[in-house]
């Protein structure tokens, strides 16, 4: 089959691999229809995640018909999934608590020993993103395998349309558990850093949730319009001192709670991202938070961060003091979608919450390397780029 | 003379955790019969009722299916087996094993026989964790082939004790939990290729 393969930074290519077959007892194997390239595929694609190896399939947001079935799955040929970007077995004692993230048994062993260093233990497996994870091929394939397929995919129901439930895989369940994590009381302000898919998501999210002002920080003018279009008021880091702007727009007090939706590779030209930025280039650190340390500053004392943006590794210059003198409170982690799924498609079904805005482009797997670059070089007009194998 | 050589434990932390060099000498009074001159031990909890989890381990010929190096056991009697065990560079190594100390769903000790190529010895905890589960505690001393430099080697290869020891009780914990082992294989042709 054909699939969108890793071979080193600004390096993906279409390859001919394996065709993927039942595993597990509980595998399906399902026939891709539309696939997403995630913003943390750039981390990738910029070589920012260690354990990549060339011919990795990438892709972990996706959703097809299902076409074979293990002996334990509970799908039928023919449903149509959305595949949740985790890899969680359903059974263990987190998954039990719907923390399904941290799932134990969704890392194959041999993987496990990396994450058990680098975090202490380790975490779910996840689709297209490194031997860390687990090294399972993704799904910017024509063909995924998918594990523990009687906990993970959510069916689909006929005639509904694969752009409309197809970010429930990550981005959605992620800027929704993003505004969740912010703690939103009716009448907050809440502050989002970043207008990806992921910042957009959590800015109709924190408005659902009862948050009475939102304000959306980016520097892309296409984005930043897209907050606008849901409510929230705007910050172009580029043109506004972005701590003095909100401390005025919220008069003095700070936001209620603050979302960092950037993660790893902020930009902007800021004397702790440079410094950043060359620790990352020769491997003394790996994760630029310009925008991190700016949220934990500007947010009001006593309140919330919440951190759904991806980071690897470690970071320096954190404001660890700030932080504990105002008394914030951080939640944070990996999306447990299988938690959130079936909320959001009925919210979905009820149009109380739009996806399909977001898509600025659909194009054929084929295309999916030149996917890559646009999505990298183009961020104002590129949102989201949905990949078609039936398009091929 | 040698006691007063031993170091006083000042803790209630594992033996196997201490970072004093004598702590072998004194894990060794928790083994019967003890040999090997490393130690390691792991902890896994299993989200699975003691009984269930002691009865999976107490059956040897269940022990390949997750112990990745395990080429085969022959159980020989009710006491004693007989392991053939992959090596670093792609030999085997054989031993015979006794058990050496049985409680029903809560011990099992060990300790491989004379002339064992790589004596080993160690035993295996079961604990009843209520709603958790059950944790396994797993103790094993052993003399790594060729001593500090074999044991280098045998990391190099992935065929350490302790490395393989934690995954090992991480593919039992997949097993009893999920009714698999998880394998980033795409197809069965991989699976096998990867020689899980």
């Amino acid at each position: 089959m054909k699939a969108i393969a890793w071979h080193g930074k600004h390096d993906v290519r279409v390859d001919t691999v394996d065709d993927p077959g039942i595993v597990n007892p509980r595998d399906c194997v399902i026939k891709v229809t539309s696939t997403a390239i995630c913003g943390s595929d750039l981390h990738l694609y910029d070589g920012y995640i260690p354990t990549m190896q060339s011919g990795d399939v990438l892709g972990h947001e996706f959703m097809g018909e299902v076409v074979e079935i293990g002996p334990k799955s509970t799908l039928k040929k023919g449903q149509r999934v959305v595949v949740p970007f985790t890899i969680s077995c359903g059974s263990c004692y987190h998954c039990s608590k719907h923390q399904y993230s941290a799932c134990d048994n969704g890392l194959p062993a041999d993987n496990q020993d990396i994450a058990q260093e680098l975090y202490g233990q380790p975490m779910a497996g996840l689709f297209g993103y490194s031997h860390m994870t687990g090294g399972y091929a993704g799904g910017q394939a024509e063909y995924v395998r998918v594990p523990f397929s009687d906990v993970g995919p959510i069916v689909i129901p006929d005639g509904i349309e694969d752009d409309k439930v197809l970010f429930l895989s990550d981005i959605l369940p992620t800027g929704w558990m993003a505004a969740e994590n912010a703690d939103i009381e009716p009448g907050d302000t809440v502050a989002v850093w970043g207008c990806g898919p992921v910042g957009l998501f959590a800015v109709q999210s924190a408005f659902l949730m009862g948050a009475e002002r939102v304000i959306a920080i980016d520097h892309f003018p296409n984005r930043l319009a897209l907050a606008k279009r849901f409510g929230a008021e705007t910050i172009n880091f580029e043109e506004t001192a972005v701590y003095e702007a909100l401390m005025v727009m919220t008069g003095g007090i700070g936001p209620d709670a603050v979302i960092d939706s950037v993660g790893l590779e902020a930009h902007g030209f800021y004397v702790d991202n440079v410094l950043d930025q060359i620790k990352a280039s020769t491997f003394l650190g790996t994760d630029r938070a310009h925008a991190n340390r700016q949220a934990i500053i500007a947010c009001r004392k006593g309140g919330r961060v919440s951190m759904p943006a991806v980071y690897g590794g470690f970071v320096d210059k954190w404001p660890l003091g700030a932080f504990m003198e105002k008394g914030l409170t951080l939640k944070t982690g990996q999306t447990h979608v299988q938690h959130y799924m079936p909320a959001l498609l009925q919210a979905i079904l009820e149009d109380k919450i739009d996806t399909e805005f977001l898509i600025s482009h659909r194009m054929p797997l084929s295309e999916g390397p030149k996917g890559y670059k646009m999505f990298h070089d183009q961020q104002n007009e590129v949102t989201k780029i949905v990949l078609k194998p039936g398009l091929d | 003379m040698a006691d007063q050589l031993l170091h006083q434990q000042n803790d209630d932390a594992p033996l196997a955790t201490s970072k004093q060099r004598d702590a072998i000498q004194r894990a060794k009074g928790s083994v019967p019969e003890a040999t090997g001159t490393q130690i390691t031990a792991r902890a896994v909890t299993i989200n699975r009722p003691v009984a269930e989890v002691y009865a999976h381990f107490r059956d040897f010929a269940n022990l390949p299916g997750f112990m990745e190096n395990v080429e085969r056991i022959d159980v020989l009697d009710q006491r004693r087996s007989h392991w053939v065990v992959k090596a670093p560079a792609g030999g085997t190594v054989e031993w015979d094993a006794r058990i050496t100390e049985e409680v029903e769903h809560r011990l099992l000790a060990w300790t491989s026989e004379e002339g064992a190529e790589v004596p080993n010895s160690g035993r295996v905890e079961f604990h009843d964790a209520g709603a958790r589960g059950t944790v396994v505690v797993a103790t094993i001393l052993y003399d790594p082939p060729g001593g500090v430099i074999g044991k280098l080697i045998a990391k190099m290869f992935q065929r350490e004790p302790a490395i393989q020891a934690r995954r090992d009780l991480r593919r039992l914990k997949q097993l009893l939990e999920t009714g698999e082992i998880a394998t980033p294989a795409m197809n069965r042709q991989q699976y096998e290729e990867m020689g899980l």
